[in-house]
């Protein structure tokens, strides 16, 4: 527990639920990371208003680190990940994200903050998963 | 212009939220997970946070149904369970722990310029595209 952060990540999370509902209030948008960025990518008959909102959302989130660092030490991220885990992580986020129509953000915050059961059993099956996963990777392998 | 603005700093607020919460940290999100173990509950907190706020700013949004800027607000109507959305959470729950990072917190840590994010986030796009052109084709 000497980890153990729950004021910061509170605040965090205020943030982020701010950053969701200013997006839905002012654009009507989902602040649903994964449908964000693969929306993106869909290039067929796709009006330049699809894209354009998207573009501008996921480039604050690639600034957020330097705007960041202006003000105060930016906290490291540790990953002990090998690069072919990283791999693997990666294709099966992605693809598991868009099979099950939303990740963290969609399900776990937006989701939730509308009291959607749907996202509710996504959120409690992409935690099991996780739990279920770490467990085996750091207690049994 | 007004709204494009609006929305590019929705975007900063919500990686400086990620990055001041500790999800932009795998380690400590593998903390998170590891709930067998040395388990650090901090990111709970994170949901508790969002959802705090997200309650109202979703509540106003389904009751006016119209942005700041008159324009509709479609939110998601689905409510049917399918198991592609439990499968399919399962498997990204399972790429969230090997690597610690879920699709926002390896956004912004590509952004702070990660190699390691690089890579997630690359391999996660063509994990994305491989869903979205092959294996929908596949189903139909």
């Amino acid at each position: 527990m000497e980890n153990f952060t729950p004021i910061q990540s509170l605040i965090g999370g205020l943030l982020i639920g701010l950053s969701a509902s200013i997006l839905v209030l002012s654009s009507g948008k989902i602040a649903g990371i994964s449908g964000i960025v693969a929306g993106l990518m869909q290039f067929k008959n796709t009006p330049k208003h699809h894209y354009l909102w998207r573009v501008l959302f996921i480039t604050g989130l690639l600034i957020s680190s330097y705007l960041y660092a202006l003000f105060t030490p930016l906290p490291v991220s540790e990953i002990s990940a090998s690069y072919s885990t990283l791999v693997i992580a990666g294709l099966l986020v992605g693809f598991g994200t868009r099979m099950g129509a939303g990740c963290t953000s969609g399900h776990g915050i937006c989701g939730l903050s509308r009291l959607s059961l749907r996202s509710l059993l996504a959120t409690m099956s992409f935690m099991l998963s996780g739990f279920v996963v770490t467990y085996l990777l750091i207690h049994v392998i | 212009m007004m709204k494009n603005m609006i929305i590019l700093i929705a975007g900063v607020i919500f990686g400086i939220g990620l990055i001041l919460s500790g999800m932009t940290n795998p380690s400590k999100v593998i903390g998170f997970l590891n709930i067998m173990g040395n388990w650090d509950p901090s990111l709970a907190f994170v949901m508790l946070g969002a959802i705090l706020v997200g309650v109202f700013g979703f509540r106003k949004a389904e009751k006016t149904n119209t942005t700041l800027f008159n324009e509709p607000i479609h939110l998601p109507e689905k409510t049917h369970i399918t198991k592609e959305l439990i499968i399919g959470s399962f498997i990204f729950g399972a790429g969230w722990a090997l690597a610690g990072f879920c699709p926002g917190p390896a956004i912004v840590a590509l952004g702070a310029g990660y190699r390691e994010a690089i890579i997630f986030v690359v391999t996660m796009l063509l994990g994305m595209l491989i869903h979205d052109n092959f294996y929908e084709k596949l189903k139909k």
